[in-house]
């Protein structure tokens, strides 16, 4: 059988570290990147007798997350311990969520071909991160890290409702964008903070029945879930087509191999003991609490969008690729608002912004440069002092070094030749080497004026102010 | 008298007369330590030289003014399971054998905050697992009143410190009885808070939903004295209560007129021992000489409180010890091959035959397939349980009830059956079960000499109504006066 038979089931389990300024369950640091066990005290490294006291922060921020996703709010939730055995874990146990999640039932908007689509969320919960271990680094042996136990996890759980790769992708984008925008997670992925575990099936279509789907867990890049997804779909099916039967199982996925490996199967699953961690409290919420928390919540992507078509007339496309994160959108709006010009800004980020983020695999949080060094840019433009073409030099300077356009400019000396004496001798030289040209012009041959341009151009290294140039040359070679 | 005898409170008029000096009580206790500890054995770690040395600073800051308050000076003794920050925590284990803990328990906090002076870490039960001081690694704390039987437990080195004069007080920890039962085998005062009334932050935790910490001391004073210091919300306990404090002290007025005791038959029935039995209906009959109003009562389902104790105790220790693994602080095995064996083996090794037990089971009844009708049905029961003494308590001011089936048995004569010691504990851990407070006294002696205590329960934070009762009680039978650990049994 071919693909076209057979339907993809995917579901998702979302987990984003929230932005708190301190730990879940104590007040250490959440920093990323610090040495080794230096945001540790004796509650996160578990020392015999330390207690849990949740940070109220991450409750706040669970339900933001639920109420921009459409969930409905718990009014009475509890932690649990989730138990097992690993270094990393230095309680053994985690103290997650088990029967009782803070957020319940919701749903995210995605766009697909056949118009809008609602991925149904079971759930929102939170949680503590483990720790890490470093291997290898001191001759063979493993070293723990705690400085990440501890730190505040959302894991969002959706239901099985998603058929692609691409609607995964969409999806992903989407909650990532939601996330940032009510600031409670940087979802940088890099960095391991926004990260999924994506369990596949598939089944012949017309199937009531799922089929058993395996898990790929801890995926952080949108590229290599794209991939593993491809992957994992092709292997069950053509399993299936072999009239074998698809094991459950949980699955690595190699990004240099491109293929899915076997970490564990069912046999092996392991049982953990999830039962309410007695030292805490039960989590009760008011209505008040919940409200608060509602009216707070900041503009939402969707909206935003939509405020862009009929503030800034964009087009749906750049609004919906601008707002599709809130720090693109932020400098969109930032810049604007200094420039005045937002259609320059517009065109900066959609265009060169955007094609450098991709080359460069960079989230847009990462962009080095700040809103105020975008609008300088696009005025030193408005006013001539440099040319578009320089501009586009200029911010590839501002991603590698960011300062001060103007700075930049001057240093490299890329200051656009405004003065006529200076054009026009220019004009002159390129017009007695380039006879073939002058005389096509003369002939007619309008493309023939862009040759000389551009040849003027290379001559003051883009330097030129090229309306003055064209002027200049249209001036000379019909005299 | 010598300088040991005194309570607390006795200390302080001595201090504040200036009959005594901070470093003359010190020096006392250490030479009580030095001429009784190698008979009872109820020390993991002292501290005789830190303490004399600590006591000299103590005495020199309160003649120059730079300390103040009534218990600068004073000794005590910690349970082996509070953190003491650069003094080993051992919990009586040999995973933690070498343990030194990075931060002070809250009450231990307290106690340096008062400039109180820790004369030593006190033996224990295994990670408190036990009802007679045996399953500790280190040694078995012998009894003060007759050394060939145990102190009781888990608190036993506590409480058979207390008795022998070898520290003014101590602290100690009470899961299921474990300051209660070897109070009451040793003839001490042994008060269990309300859930909630200590903070728990630096105990390690047995069972959290069941853990508390008390004072164990000579007389009920004391008791509230050292309540007074270690009751209170803490920010590191979500579990400790935030209400206004109260003076315990205040509360001992000795008067009990019109006090209502409950007496549950069910405590009273198959399995208490006659001279026991006995000796509590007389302090049943003392307590209606001194103006309280008694009624037996039925607390039927206090009978299951010994298994929903088992079960939710062992589910919790068995999560809460998981973190002695073999990887950081605890012991580790010699050779391993893998992560697995190293886990295996370092807990296998570290852990003595109570604790895996206890772990075993709390392991089964969590286990999917088992949790139903093991640990969420003793949660139910536990909700029972407490509706029941809720219900008792719309009533009576007081349950009275032995602390303990038994008086002290002998070293070896239970060790070797855990059901039957299991079976110690059942007239302690109902309390825990429902959170109450719980405080017993000794009641007198039995044909052997051996010390009985009874039990009095409270309602939830109503610490000064049993204090009160008890207070009253012991001034009225003047058991201190009248009976003394002989140390029989030693110098074999």
């Amino acid at each position: 059988m071919s693909r076209e038979d057979y339907e993809v089931i995917i579901g998702l389990e979302v987990h984003a570290e929230l932005s708190t300024k301190t730990k879940i369950f104590c007040s250490c640091p959440t920093e990323f990147g610090a040495s080794p066990n230096t945001h540790t005290c004796p509650i996160c490294m578990a020392m015999p007798g330390t207690l849990p006291v949740l940070n109220e922060k991450v409750v706040e921020y669970a339900v933001k997350a639920g109420l921009a996703t459409n969930c409905t709010i718990s009014r009475d939730s509890k932690n649990d311990r989730k138990n097992y055995f690993y270094p990393d874990l230095p309680k053994a146990y985690q103290i997650s969520q088990y029967d009782k999640p803070l957020c319940e039932e919701g749903y995210v908007e995605i766009d697909t071909n056949e118009g809008k689509k609602k991925i149904r969320l079971e759930r929102i919960h939170i949680e503590e991160d483990a720790g890490k271990l470093n291997h290898d680094e001191f001759g063979g042996g493993s070293l723990v890290d705690l400085n990440r136990a501890g730190v505040p996890l959302i894991e969002i759980v959706s239901k099985p409702d998603l058929r692609s790769s691409e609607e995964v992708e969409q999806y992903l984008r989407k909650l990532k964008s939601i996330l940032e925008y009510i600031e409670v997670s940087d979802c940088k992925m890099q960095e391991g903070s926004l990260r999924a575990d994506v369990n596949v099936s598939v089944r012949r279509k017309g199937d009531e029945k799922l089929g058993t789907r395996t898990e790929m867990k801890n995926m952080n890049s949108f590229r290599s879930i794209t991939r593993a997804i491809e992957y994992e779909v092709e292997r069950q099916i053509d399993v299936i087509d072999d009239g074998g039967k698809v094991e459950q199982e949980t699955l690595r996925w190699d990004d240099v191999s491109g293929k899915t490996f076997s970490m564990r199967d069912k046999e092996d699953a392991q049982d953990y003991r999830y039962f309410p961690d007695p030292d805490l409290v039960a989590i009760k919420l008011s209505e008040e609490y919940i409200e608060d928390i509602k009216n707070k919540l900041p503009e939402l992507p969707e909206s935003r969008k939509e405020r862009y078509l009929k503030e800034f007339n964009l087009s749906e496309k750049d609004a919906k690729l601008i707002t599709s994160s809130k720090y693109l959108s932020d400098l969109f709006e930032e810049a604007t608002a200094i420039c005045g010009n937002a259609k320059a800004v517009n065109n900066w980020i959609i265009s060169d912004i955007s094609r450098i983020l991709n080359e460069t695999e960079m989230d847009p949080i990462e962009i080095p440069f700040d809103s105020k060094q975008l609008a300088k840019l696009v005025m030193l433009i408005d006013k001539g002092t440099i040319s578009s073409s320089i501009g586009k030099k200029v911010l590839t300077e501002l991603f590698e070094n960011p300062k001060d356009p103007e700075e930049i400019i001057k240093e490299k000396g890329w200051i656009q030749i405004s003065d006529e004496g200076a054009i026009k001798e220019v004009v002159l030289k390129v017009i007695e080497a380039n006879p073939q040209s002058v005389s096509d012009f003369k002939g007619g041959k309008d493309k023939a004026l862009g040759f000389l341009v551009g040849q003027a151009m290379k001559e003051t290294k883009g330097k030129a102010n090229p309306q003055m140039l064209n002027q200049m040359f249209k001036e000379e070679l019909t005299k | 008298m010598n300088i040991t005898e005194f309570t607390v409170h006795e200390l302080q008029e001595k201090l504040k007369n200036k009959e005594l000096t901070i470093t003359e009580i010190t020096k006392a206790y250490v030479d009580r330590i030095n001429e009784k500890e190698k008979d009872v054995q109820a020390f993991v770690t002292t501290l005789t030289d830190e303490a004399i040395s600590q006591a000299k600073d103590i005495q020199a800051k309160v003649e120059s003014g730079e300390i103040k308050g009534d218990l600068a000076g004073i000794p005590i003794g910690i349970k082996d399971n509070l953190c003491t920050k650069g003094i080993k925590t051992t919990c009586s284990s040999k995973m933690l054998e070498n343990f030194i803990s990075p931060y002070n328990a809250t009450v231990v906090e307290k106690i340096n905050d008062e400039n109180m002076i820790d004369l030593g870490k006190l033996n224990m039960d295994e990670f408190a697992m036990g009802g007679s001081t045996e399953t500790s690694y280190f040694a078995k704390t012998r009894n003060p009143w007759n050394l060939t039987k145990v102190p009781g437990g888990s608190s036993g080195g506590s409480a058979a410190a207390v008795a022998s004069n070898m520290v003014p007080w101590a602290l100690g920890s009470d899961t299921g009885g474990s300051i209660r039962q070897p109070s009451s085998f040793c003839g001490v005062v042994g008060l269990k808070p309300t859930y909630g009334l200590v903070s728990r932050y630096g105990l390690v935790a047995f069972a959290s939903s069941l853990d508390q910490i008390g004072p164990i001391t000579k007389d009920v004073t004391d008791s509230a004295i050292l309540l007074n210091l270690i009751a209170g919300h803490d920010k590191k306990d979500t579990t400790s209560v935030d209400m206004p404090k109260k003076d315990y002290l205040k509360a001992l007025t000795g008067n009990i007129k019109g006090l209502k005791i409950a007496i549950p038959k069910e405590f009273f029935g198959e399995g208490i021992n006659e001279e026991v039995k006995n000796k509590l209906y007389e302090a049943i009959e003392t307590y209606k000489k001194l103006g309280a109003q008694v009624e037996e009562i039925s607390l039927d389902v206090a009978q299951y409180a010994l298994a929903t104790y088992y079960i939710i105790a062992c589910a919790e220790a068995s999560s809460n010890l998981g973190r002695f693994d073999g990887i950081r602080y605890t012991y580790r095995t010699q050779e391993f091959k893998n992560l697995k064996e190293l886990y295996k083996k370092s807990r296998s090794e570290g852990f003595g035959d109570e604790v895996k037990r206890r772990i075993i089971l709390g392991t089964y009844v969590l286990s999917s397939g088992y949790y139903d009708a093991y640990y969420k049905k003793a949660q139910q029961v536990r909700t029972l349980v407490t509706n029941e003494f809720n219900k008792a308590f719309e009533k009576y001011d007081v349950i009275l009830t032995p602390t303990s089936p038994t008086v002290a048995f002998g070293i070896g004569e239970k060790s070797n059956n855990p059901l039957e010691m299991y079976l110690a504990d059942i007239c302690t851990v109902s309390v825990n079960i429902a959170g109450l407070p719980g405080i017993s006294i000794p009641c007198g002696v039995d044909s052997q000499g051996m010390p009985i205590g009874m039990q009095l329960i409270g309602n939830k934070f109503c610490e000064e109504t049993i204090l009160n009762a008890a207070y009253t009680f012991e001034q009225e039978i003047k058991f201190r006066e009248n009976y003394k650990p002989e140390f029989k049994g030693g110098a074999k």
